[in-house]
């Protein structure tokens, strides 16, 4: 590294220590990005990224730093408004937009707030926004209200909402998470550009094939501690889940011949207009199977005729041999279907109650006592018991379910579904937002489960999720199963390039 | 001292202990303002006006938790009221007997919760916003009510009735136990039922509780049937205590329930709160306007008060004000040790 030469870098921080409540949050952790670089901060939930992005703009204040150096200008503390005029922008995870105003002036916001009432110069603003996008080579409507934009076209609004402030330094909280793959390419590339162009990038995120792909650099954080700086040349996934978590993580493909056991579901030439076509699925009593495609490709939806939220126009559906129909999810979930719903945050959890509450909420009718009200004793039992079967971190059964961390959510979640005894369980996206290290904790209970004899459909936008899970792989595009994959067979690199060719 | 707090903190509840201490206050302040405060007279006067609005409220609270809300309580009890009156007009009036007024309650009961379950089917299969549904329905129960009784009172009961607004029972007033039947039992099935369960859940989140195998539907009808059915109590009580029955009675108290509900800390948004700071709440105006009306206060200015005290609560409970006090304190704390301590 460069020593004490301060030539070079946009940030440097040393030995910076914040505590919150008597637990330290980071604990004397150096951190340094170049000029133009793309750095990549990795590390597990609560690990103290985030403090670590509020200190470098302005929002904590570090109770010791050796240095803090910005742009080569060495200062006391960092100030909000400081971070600003030097050019440091963050781009959160959920934008920080206007979803009723106009992407231009979503972009030049800033420059509308320091106007004194004089108005705003709405031709101005709109040529300024046209140059930042042009820089950033993307076409848009100046015009449209943001809410009718993609998700990927409001990232690059957020991006080049920052372009306009003039940043030098951009953060950048998990921006793919919610993309698909080309669309995180184009990303990339816009990221890429930035870098070319003298701009510093520090990228969050928990999909670590893309941080590997794009960081020159990676600094690793693991409860509150710095582990290293690393060069991305020559590391790889494991290596890096390792460094975050500490624990080896090596995936393997685990696949298994499972077609010899019990048939749980199948369908057979299932159709609903405009999302899914003749689909013949058949799932074995033990077995994983992996649904993979591009987002549309009617996965989702394929889920929601299986779990009755919608009905199929045409073909049938078995569950242990007999006729499936279900009515609606109640239905369904009474015939022991369940379904991890990919939007964790709207329909997965209720996020305002309690972890207790959310955990039994499938269940109620066994928990209650001899006079047919819910017996507290039996809901205290069902908590505790799951929170120990699954190894799930939580405080009191009564907190809200909103202080967990994505994936002990996940995993609340899961138990909610394995209290009602499921015959199959629908998987969809289950590891959104959810780290590296719950990730991996995440599989292992799904793998135990299989071996226990359950049924599993694991709906993934992540082929290496499929293919190191899975005992079988279905790839879905445009409405229809087109091809299955053996994992034993099939490489990575094969499936991705059927997938996104 | 900081131990009696953290106790009665931990064992009511930081909503209900608050108001607790509130209410104990407000007592200490009034009895001593004014001897009569405490005397027989006024306790029993409290006992029997305190319970129409209680009835009220608990109406109120259920579809709030939902999420939702019932504008049309007081037309749905008026409804029910003017019912029982026309079952016992058709049984001769004065002369109706045991017979007629059982009729009568039960008549009341199925027109509160027909009501009530009217507007619970709307607002589930339809999807339309509960406070239009619910005021579509208040102002049509109004109509319907004054197109029936030409605006006028019905009056000409039997004597018997008179003991539901008036008497009681081991020296408690019927009102209010009547008040704390209700109460008990809307405790136990908001938080011990399958159905009280659902209720919390739809008012987070609608789509989740679907999603989780919850019958949404089902439980949204059956909270509006319910508060029909807790208002055509209320309406049975008025009944009762004014001898009388006219449509717009107990007006003004529609949106001193929502007062007593939000004074109970209930989610505005729903999903959360419970029956006992809701009851304490309603104890806590009726203190207030008796206190004030005993040391000679107008009766609006005891209005302008409850407005008041609303106020004062929500800048009492923000996070910003709470902020302040714990500062405030630890301050207090650095400043009473001795010096030479590092602050």
């Amino acid at each position: 590294m460069a020593g004490d030469v301060n030539e070079g870098y946009a940030l440097r921080l040393k030995g910076v220590t914040k505590v919150f409540g008597g637990i330290k949050a980071l604990d004397n952790v150096d951190f340094d990005v170049r000029a133009g670089e793309v750095h990549c901060l990795a590390g597990e939930n609560g690990c103290g990224k985030s403090t670590l992005i509020k200190i470098v703009t302005g929002v904590y204040r570090p109770e010791t730093a050796d240095l803090i150096e910005l742009f080569g200008e060495k200062l006391e503390a960092i100030t909000p408004v400081m971070a600003r005029a030097k050019g440091v922008s963050v781009i959160w995870q959920d934008l920080a937009l206007f979803p009723n105003m106009s992407v231009a002036e979503n972009i030049a916001f800033d420059e509308m707030v320091g106007l004194r009432p004089k108005g705003v110069d709405h031709a101005g603003m709109k040529t300024r926004a046209a140059a930042v996008l042009a820089r950033l080579g993307v076409t848009l409507d100046l015009n449209a209200p943001l809410e009718s934009l993609l998700i990927a076209q409001r990232q690059v609004v957020a991006i080049a909402r920052a372009l306009m402030n003039d940043a030098r330094l951009i953060f950048m909280d998990e921006p793919t998470a919610s993309l698909t793959q080309s669309e995180t390419d184009r990303l990339l590339d816009i990221v890429r550009k930035l870098s070319a162009d003298g701009v510093a990038i520090v990228f969050v995120s928990h999909r670590l094939a893309e941080v590997l792909e794009i960081a020159s650099r990676v600094t690793a954080v693991r409860d509150g501690r710095l582990v290293g700086v690393y060069p991305t040349k020559g590391m790889t996934q494991a290596r890096l889940g390792e460094l975050m978590t500490g624990h080896l993580l090596e995936d393997k493909v685990v696949a298994a011949s499972k077609d010899s056991g019990p048939i749980v579901f199948q369908a057979s030439g299932l159709t609903r207009p405009k999302q899914f076509t003749d689909i013949d699925l058949t799932i074995h009593a033990g077995e994983v199977v992996g649904l993979v495609g591009l987002i549309g490709a009617g996965r989702t939806e394929l889920a929601h005729t299986i779990m009755g939220m919608t009905q199929a126009a045409s073909g049938t559906m078995q569950l242990q041999g007999k006729p499936y129909r279900p009515a609606s999810i109640r239905d369904a979930i009474a015939q022991g279907l369940a379904y991890v719903s990919e939007d964790r945050l709207q329909l997965g959890l209720l996020q305002k109650q309690s972890i207790a509450d959310n955990a039994a909420i499938a269940v109620l009718d066994t928990l209650l006592d001899g006079t047919g009200l819910i017996s507290p004793a039996k809901k205290d039992d069902l908590i505790t018991g799951w929170v120990k079967k699954l190894g799930i971190k939580i405080g009191k059964p009564e907190n809200a379910i909103s202080t967990l961390s994505g994936g002990n959510q996940q995993k609340v979640v899961l138990a909610k579904w394995l209290a009602t005894q499921p015959k199959l369980l629908i998987l969809d996206s289950p590891t959104v937002g959810v780290d590296v290290g719950a990730r991996a904790g995440i599989f292992r209970i799904v793998r135990e489960l299989a071996d226990q004899g359950l049924a599993i459909l694991l709906i993934t936008d992540e082929v290496t999720e499929a293919m190191f899970n899975a005992d079988r792989v279905l790839h879905m595009a445009q409405g229809r199963i087109i091809a299955a994959h053996d994992p034993r067979t099939t490489s990575v690199a094969q499936m991705e390039a059927a997938i996104y060719a | 001292m900081t131990s009696f707090f953290e106790k009665g903190r931990a064992f009511f509840g930081r909503e209900t202990f608050g108001l607790l201490l509130l209410m104990a206050a407000m007592v200490l302040a009034f009895s001593l303002a004014s001897p009569k405060f405490l005397g027989l007279a006024n306790l029993s006067s409290m006992g029997f006006q305190a319970p129409l609005l209680g009835l009220l409220t608990i109406a109120m609270l259920a579809p709030m938790i939902s999420g939702g809300f019932n504008l049309a309580v007081i037309y749905t009890a008026n409804l029910s009221g003017l019912t029982f009156a026309w079952v016992l007009l058709q049984f001769g009036g004065p002369e109706a007997g045991m017979g007629a007024i059982l009729l009568g309650t039960v008549a009341a009961l199925i027109v509160g919760a027909t009501a009530g379950a009217v507007m619970g089917l709307v607002i589930a299969y339809v999807g339309a916003h509960p406070i239009l549904v619910s005021l579509a329905m208040m102002i049509f129960l109004r109509g319907l009510g004054e197109f029936l009784t030409k605006g006028g009172d019905i009056s000409g009961f039997p004597e018997s009735i008179a003991v539901l607004g008036h008497g009681t029972l081991l020296g408690i007033p019927v009102p209010m136990i009547l008040f704390g039947l209700v109460a008990l039992v809307w405790h136990i099935l908001l938080r011990r039922s399958r159905h009280g369960f659902a209720v919390y859940m739809v008012g987070s989140n609608i789509r989740a509780a679907e999603y989780s195998g919850l019958n949404t539907k089902r439980t949204l009808v059956a909270i509006y049937a319910l508060s029909g059915l807790v208002c055509a109590i209320a309406g049975i009580l008025m009944l009762s205590r004014f001898n009388s029955v006219r449509v717009g009675h107990g007006e003004a108290l529609l949106l001193i329930t929502v007062l007593a509900i939000f004074l109970g800390g209930i989610d505005p948004f729903g999903g959360h709160g419970k029956v006992a700071p809701v009851i304490l709440s309603v104890l806590i105006l009726q203190v207030l306007s008796s206190g004030l009306n005993l040391i000679g206060a107008n009766q609006h200015l005891a209005t302008a008060v409850w407005g008041l005290f609303l106020v004062a609560v929500m800048i009492v409970r923000s996070e910003r004000f709470q902020e302040s006090v714990q500062s405030f304190t630890v301050a207090l704390h650095h400043m009473s040790k001795p010096a030479g301590g590092k602050s």
